[in-house]
């Protein structure tokens, strides 16, 4: 075991570092040298942009330049946002809370469906409501999700009127953000309908973003109970005369359930990549609308730093799913 | 002499591989009705001249936000009604679906022939630039895809052909992946070694004695990245960072949209309907063809 936690531990630092190198090459990739694209369209006179190449490092040779970001990266230097003039690595981590708590969220939402859909159209296999579940889940898996969004808030928000159009909760109550969690804070501020305001403004971009994980969840449920429902302990279980309930919830669900977990495990990108668009359309106050608006006001320095921890963190999440799957099933640890 | 003979009738009695597979896809419902919906789509792509009714740019100043002709206040000549600055809702989704075709077949193409080499590249070279491949590879995948997307169009610069580039470059990896994974499986076999023996080649090994058999999973990866294209290209132009307005761009005329989604519902239901049934169909074609190409499953 300890071998190969060592082994994957070695494949994971090459990779970091080409991460670094990438969010390190993107500031000077940008056409124009970086003081330039700091100094933005007020541009810069020629003493003061001289002077700020050398401040900055950016004369010094490039494998010089990059030990410094890195050691700076290490630390935790992540340079400054042009905009707000705080550290970006403050940025992310003030921000990082809202787009954790829509994504869990939406991971509950998608696990609590997906699950049972795939168990059903698994026992119901080639029946009408295999048929139906498993279109239904191709709809999701093909869903547009920045679409999605519009039409439900067209039909809850504009005909219905139940749920509020953008933010993490109502203007009506103020509170100083604890946790950085909307759902906790809001209950420990003691405010009446605080919570419910906050909850109100979860539903919708939960269901955004949990719909395409729901549905690959309910397709890889679907396929894993089926491969462990044709083994031949599940024909003993049912000889023995064990209630069906049993024998498909307990005994095939959880010899089913490793590969779903690893597809959950691994749908940590494509959370965060819908996260940008989720975001962007309820105006979250998360790291995806923090990106997006960011590149749109080329503050550069944030664009860099946050891909750089988006990576890191993907990969960190990514390593612990592969370890916990070796952890569990321990044929994979010989590979 | 009869030996020969039999053999030879065997082989013709052995349905060619293209009727083997039409019978196994043939067996998927969902899927012919996924590949007539993409012949449809490909079709109108090639034919949007002549079957829209309107110039897609052309701006009826007169009609603005008409509604579709069902409703009140429509008209058949906007048989999906107008945008916000009249122009023909249909005339623009006819024009748009060549946009995503164009999308998938370029990015499908670059990122497909790139992966492909670089896939048979790392299958065969030594292992230190196998492991330098594969490692790299790691390394655009640790990027949500399209993240990664959006920061490559803000270095080149917002247009559809620089998000073409950057889905392209996002999706390679896993071309490579699939490819060098069949390749290690078939580098093994008796066939391979054979034709070494015979002196082939390391190009011809490559290209001609090992890369017909690793097909397979590469054409099921095509398929669903052509829809994964379609959607990407969408997202971006969406964001404001892929086709620039006025192109008819399926997902740039959502961005457009966006304002009027509680006045006039028609011009955001259509564009992302349109996104929504050609990557369903797409989707739908692709399951089929992993089950028809992949004996696996074949006769499960």
């Amino acid at each position: 075991m300890l071998k190969f936690i060592l082994s994957r531990l070695l494949t994971f630092l090459p990779t970091f570092f080409g991460v670094t190198l990438i969010s390190f090459a993107f500031i000077r990739l940008l056409p124009g040298d970086p003081i330039t694209v700091l100094a933005g369209e007020r541009g810069i006179s020629a003493e003061r942009h001289a002077e700020l190449m050398t401040e900055f490092g950016f004369d010094q040779p490039m494998l010089i330049q990059y030990w410094d970001y890195l050691k700076g990266v290490v630390q935790g230097d992540l340079g400054q946002s042009l905009v707000t003039k705080k550290p970006v690595w403050d940025e992310f981590f003030t921000l990082f809370p809202a787009t954790l708590e829509l994504s869990i969220c939406a991971i509950i939402f998608a696990v609590a469906l997906g699950l049972p859909a795939g168990v059903i159209a698994a026992v119901n296999r080639g029946k009408f409501f295999d048929r139906l579940l498993m279109s239904s889940a191709l709809v999701g898996y093909s869903m547009p999700i920045f679409w999605w969004a519009l039409l439900l808030i067209i039909a809850f928000s504009g005909w219905l009127g139940w749920t509020p159009v953008s933010g993490r909760i109502s203007l009506m109550y103020y509170f100083d953000s604890g946790t950085g969690f909307m759902l906790i804070d809001s209950l420990r501020s003691g405010q009446d309908g605080a919570f419910w305001s906050a909850v109100h403004h979860l539903i919708l971009p939960t269901i955004v973003l949990g719909t395409i994980p729901l549905a690959v969840i309910a397709r890889q449920t679907r396929s894993a109970m089926l491969e462990v429902l044709s083994e031949d302990y599940i024909r003993t279980a049912r000889a023995k005369g064990l209630a069906p309930f049993r024998v498909n919830g307990v005994h095939a669900l959880r010899n089913a359930l490793i590969p779903v977990i690893t597809v959950i495990g691994l749908s940590v990108g494509t959370l965060l990549a819908g996260a940008i668009l989720t975001e962007t359309i309820f105006s979250w106050p998360g790291i995806g609308k923090w990106m997006v608006d960011s590149i749109f006001r080329r503050d550069y320095p944030v664009v860099q730093g946050g891909l750089l921890l988006i990576a890191v963190m993907v990969m960190i999440v990514n390593l612990i799913v592969d370890m916990l799957y070796g952890f569990i099933n321990p044929k994979i640890r010989k590979r | 002499m009869t030996e020969t003979s039999e053999t030879a009738s065997q082989a013709t009695d052995r349905p060619g591989p293209l009727r083997e597979f039409w019978y196994y896809f043939r067996e998927n419902r969902g899927a012919v009705m996924g590949l007539w919906i993409f012949v449809a789509f490909v079709l109108v792509a090639l034919f949007a001249d002549l079957i829209a009714p309107h110039d897609p740019t052309a701006q009826f100043r007169k009609n603005l936000l008409q509604p579709p002709f069902w409703q009140e206040g429509g008209s058949i000549a906007f048989p999906l009604g107008t945008d916000a600055l009249g122009r023909d809702i249909l005339s623009r989704l006819l024009h748009g679906a060549r946009y995503s075709f164009y999308v998938g077949i370029v990015v499908v193409t670059v990122a497909a022939s790139g992966g492909i080499v670089i896939g048979l590249i790392a299958g065969f070279a030594p292992r230190w630039l196998d492991a330098i491949i594969m490692r790299i590879m790691d390394i655009i995948l640790a990027f949500p895809s399209l993240l990664l997307a959006l920061v490559l169009v803000a270095i080149l610069g917002p247009s559809l052909t620089n998000a073409m580039i950057a889905i392209a470059i996002v999706l390679q990896p896993h071309y490579v992946r699939l490819t060098r994974a069949s390749v290690l499986s078939e580098r093994s076999k008796d066939y391979v070694t054979a034709a070494r023996v015979a002196g082939a080649g390391r190009l011809r090994l490559m290209f001609v004695t090992v890369l017909p058999n690793c097909l397979s999973p590469i054409i099921v990866q095509a398929a669903l990245s052509f829809s994964t294209a379609i959607l990407d290209a969408a997202a971006l132009g969406f964001l404001g960072m892929g086709a620039q307005p006025p192109t008819p761009e399926w997902g740039t005329m959502l961005a457009e949209a966006r304002e009027f989604i509680l006045r006039a519902w028609w011009v955001v239901t259509f564009p992302g309907l349109a996104i929504l049934v050609t990557v369903l169909a797409i989707n739908l074609m692709g399951d089929g063809l992993r089950d028809a190409l992949d004996p696996k499953l074949k006769r499960s």
